[in-house]
């Protein structure tokens, strides 16, 4: 009632920095803290440095699909459909290696080579679809993002008939999966590299203001002179470009093609982005905030994992973790507004 | 009036606080029964904030509020509406998608037992709007009317319960003249069945007609209340703005460069053969009614909608197929009437709204893919100066300002890049008189830089004032090019309703 808005004006001062830190970043840095202490309390290893390398190396995969996740997020749509990107380049890829590997048994490089531009081939195929049907057939990115990925596990399991595609050059496995350069592992060199080129991309370029600007207001976006739909094309395709990388990293890592792999990181990925203050309107979010949201959601798994928590439960948390994030997403945004 | 008969409404000192503003500073207001009460200002004189406490919105921070000499405490807009007093926003209540007798009854549906009676609904409906001379089919769905037929459901809506207010803001603003006359035929009824009416309106002309009394409101705070039959126009204008009615539009002198813009026999959904040209510093300005197409044949200019025939040429080059992003680079802006849908990001900051047309156009000579951030920056600090937004609004999120100053940002986001024809589509809608004045002096300073400027408005005294050409449209054609003595209103105003050009 009326007195309220003299209770607000006198807020001490701990309770309005905590407050413009969460519509400044959102709820991760909150949620951050909380897990750090509950899991430190329940399990000793936790806060080990050996821990936290693990999952920073864990989290290498989760990290670089957020990233394209926010893309898309930012422009006001989701990809449901990056799981399937991620499985139909490794089992293209794979089935590429080794039947090129058969042709030229000389140039195994070629064939690797040639091989993992099938499987970005195919991923783009699926980025291009999805950005098509959405922004030049206008079909709402849930049901378009979810009927690629039906369409494209389909393709997968196809191609293998769900049988894992063996055989690939070992080189592969060696330098993706498991090789170093300057001691740190392939990919979370590769995972570097991507961080920087997607904060340049959103921060520096006029592809990125475009991007934020139609996931702002497409209608302001097309007055000022931004083709949105290439814009929201661009946007798909760089989605399903990512997860195809973080699809031959994982081929490389299991050494085999598989049609299973990303199963359960399309959520995960949006649970990164939202509780790293993506929102789910479009237009707001920072790329080193995904980075710190997908380690975040490792790093629950992890400390649950020590927790000997079961990965039943796991699944109830995490799904749990992703709504409340979303509530909080709501509340900021409404803050946002009104000027909190 | 005379106080001595008990008010139908009486406020005494109504305050209403946001963190810090106050929206309505210590008000007395009163209204009688079967009188109409004018509320008059400018926007975020508070006049919204008033009627948002009266129809239970919203509840005041200090002050009383009686009906009937009983004090008045609102839970919600439905307890006001049970009480007998019934606001029609301009934002309707109404659910598209169902008919417009669902619509009527929603929330008071006759029921055969457990089930709706969807005939009385329709019965009741169908008399209802023919007692109050609407022409509506109870059984069109609301989403298929035009915004003045919508409206006059939104009014239907009020005469269920026992009526004895009636809260209308700004009713006319989407009305035709003949929709005008049947609204003040049936508010003078309302009158003498003893209904009390506040009005909101900015349309001065209007209060001859119908009201008894105005209240003035500028900044929060009551200015005065006065007689109809004791004041006049300039009076009133001089109160709610406290500057004389002369000292708003500025003198704009007419270059008539080379022709710019030539468009010939253009049609479109809702528009047909309109040809005109413009020419480099003038300022063309665009009347019509709601509906006569006046904004469409612009939206279509821009590629916002498919053409079916006809040509456009912007400096020679045939822009009819190019486009929006097209039309813009080869020079020619168009500024959106509906700011909030189409024209600012609400979530962004006045900054960076300003950054993305910069960045876009032209005006920083940088194509390459990257983002010049220093000159984008220092871009963003001339407009904002230009347009004089001030220091504390600049990097504030868009959806905080006041519709002034979001007018400020949406007229800067159009000096981000090199363009010589400028599409204003009601430039100064929901802006006060303050602001009006800045943006207009923006126009003038565009036209005598050798630009073309091209003012769609509703709001005649604008345009008659700003134009060096009127273009008057009535059913989606170009009915009358006026120039000089013939910008006069009772000219534009014949030309409205002119049929003859419909059929050319």
């Amino acid at each position: 009632m009326s007195p309220t808005p003299e209770t607000s004006q006198a807020q001490p001062g701990a309770f309005k920095l905590i407050r413009n830190m969460f519509v400044k970043v959102g709820v991760l840095p909150f949620f951050l803290v909380a897990a750090v202490i509950i899991f430190a309390l329940l399990s000793s290893s936790f806060l080990t440095m050996q821990n936290m390398v693990n999952v920073a190396r864990q989290s290498v995969f989760l990290v670089l699909v957020s990233m394209g996740q926010m893309v898309v997020l930012i422009s006001g749509g989701f990809d449901l459909s990056v799981g399937t990107a991620i499985a139909l380049t490794s089992v293209v890829s794979a089935l590429g290696m080794v039947w090129l590997a058969g042709v030229f048994p000389d140039a195994i490089w070629l064939a690797i080579v040639l091989g993992a531009c099938m499987g970005f081939g195919a991923a783009l195929m699926v980025g291009l679809v999805n950005g098509i049907g959405v922004a030049y057939f206008e079909v709402s990115p849930f049901i378009m993002t979810l009927g690629v990925s039906s369409v494209g596990a389909g393709i997968a399991l196809f191609l293998t008939g769900g049988v894992p595609v063996s055989g690939m050059p070992f080189v592969f496995a060696d330098t993706l999966g498991f090789g170093r350069l300057w001691g740190i592992p392939a990919p979370v060199l590769v995972a570097l590299v991507f961080i920087v080129i997607m904060w340049v991309l959103m921060t520096q370029t006029r592809l990125g203001t475009q991007i934020y600007a139609v996931g702002g207001n497409i209608k302001a976006a097309h007055l000022s002179a931004i083709n949105t739909k290439r814009t929201l094309l661009m946007c798909y395709l760089i989605c399903a470009f990512i997860a195809s990388v973080t699809g031959l990293l994982l081929t490389a890592r299991v050494e085999s093609g598989e049609a299973n792999l990303g199963a359960s990181i399309a959520l995960e990925s949006i649970a990164a982005c939202v509780i790293a203050g993506v929102s789910l309107r479009g237009g707001i979010g920072r790329v080193l905030s995904v980075v710190l949201g997908a380690f975040f959601i490792v790093l629950v798994q992890n400390g649950m994992n020590l927790a000997q928590i079961s990965s039943y439960m796991q699944m109830v948390l995490l799904g749990a973790l992703l709504i409340l994030a979303v509530i909080f997403d709501q509340f900021r945004y409404r803050l946002i507004l009104s000027g909190g | 009036m005379s106080s001595a008969a008990q008010p139908l409404i009486s406020l005494e000192k109504l305050t209403k606080r946001y963190p810090g503003v106050v929206a309505l500073n210590a008000v007395d207001f009163d209204l009688q029964a079967g009188e109409v009460h004018v509320l008059f200002g400018e926007n975020g004189a508070g006049k919204s904030t008033l009627i948002s406490l009266l129809a239970g919105a919203n509840n005041p921070s200090g002050g009383t509020m009686t009906l009937d000499g009983e004090p008045l405490h609102f839970t919600s807009v439905a307890d006001a509406q049970g009480k007998g007093i019934y606001t029609v926003f301009q934002e309707f209540s109404l659910l598209p998608t169902l008919t417009v007798a669902q619509n009527i009854f929603m929330g008071w549906e006759p029921l055969i037992g457990p089930f709706l009676d969807h005939k009385t609904m329709r019965r009741r409906s169908k008399e209802m709007l023919a007692e109050l001379g609407f022409d509506i089919d109870p059984n069109a769905t609301v989403a298929s009317l035009s915004r003045a037929q919508q409206q006059m459901v939104e009014i239907t809506k009020a005469f269920h319960g026992d009526l004895k207010v009636l809260i209308l803001d700004e009713p006319t603003a989407s009305l035709t003249d003949k929709e005008v006359d049947h609204l003040f035929d049936f508010v003078l009824s309302l009158k003498q069945r003893g209904v009390g009416v506040i009005y909101i309106s900015h349309r001065i002309q209007e209060f001859a007609r119908i009201a008894d009394r105005i209240t003035v409101l500028r900044d929060g705070a009551k200015i005065g209340t006065v007689d109809m039959t004791e004041t006049d126009e300039a009076a009133l204008v001089e109160m709610m703005t406290g500057r004389a009615i002369d000292e708003i539009y500025p003198k704009i002198e007419n270059l008539q460069g080379e022709t710019l813009l030539e468009v010939e026999e253009l049609s479109t959904d809702g528009v047909h053969g309109a040809s005109f040209t413009v020419r480099a510093g003038e300022v063309l300005g665009v009347a019509g009614l709601v509906g006569s197409g006046k904004s469409r044949l612009f939206r279509a200019l821009m590629g916002l909608m498919p053409h079916a025939h006809g040509t456009v040429r912007l400096k020679g080059q045939d822009i009819s197929k190019a486009s929006t992003a097209a039309i813009i680079r080869a020079g020619m802006y168009y500024l959106s009437s509906d700011r909030k849908n189409e024209g600012l990001d609400l979530a962004k900051r006045s900054d960076q709204n300003l950054a993305v047309n910069l960045i876009m156009g032209d005006k920083i000579p940088n194509r390459s893919a990257f983002v010049d951030r220093k000159a984008v920056e220092a871009e963003v600090l001339t407009i904002s100066d230009h347009v004089e937004l001030s220091e504390g609004y600049r990097k504030k999120v868009v959806s905080q300002l006041s519709g002034g100053n979001q007018q400020k940002v949406l007229f800067g986001r159009c000096f981000g890049q090199n363009v010589d024809v400028y599409i204003f589509d009601e430039p100064t809608v929901g802006v006060d008189m303050g602001t009006r004045a800045a943006l207009y002096v923006l126009i003038k300073e565009l036209c005598e830089d050798g630009k073309a400027v091209i003012v769609i408005s509703s709001d005649l005294p604008e345009v008659m004032n700003l134009s060096h050409r009127l273009l008057v449209l009535a059913h989606g054609a170009v009915t009358a090019e006026l120039t000089g003595e013939d910008m006069r209103e009772d000219v534009v105003l014949k030309y409205f309703f002119d049929e003859s050009g419909a059929q050319s």
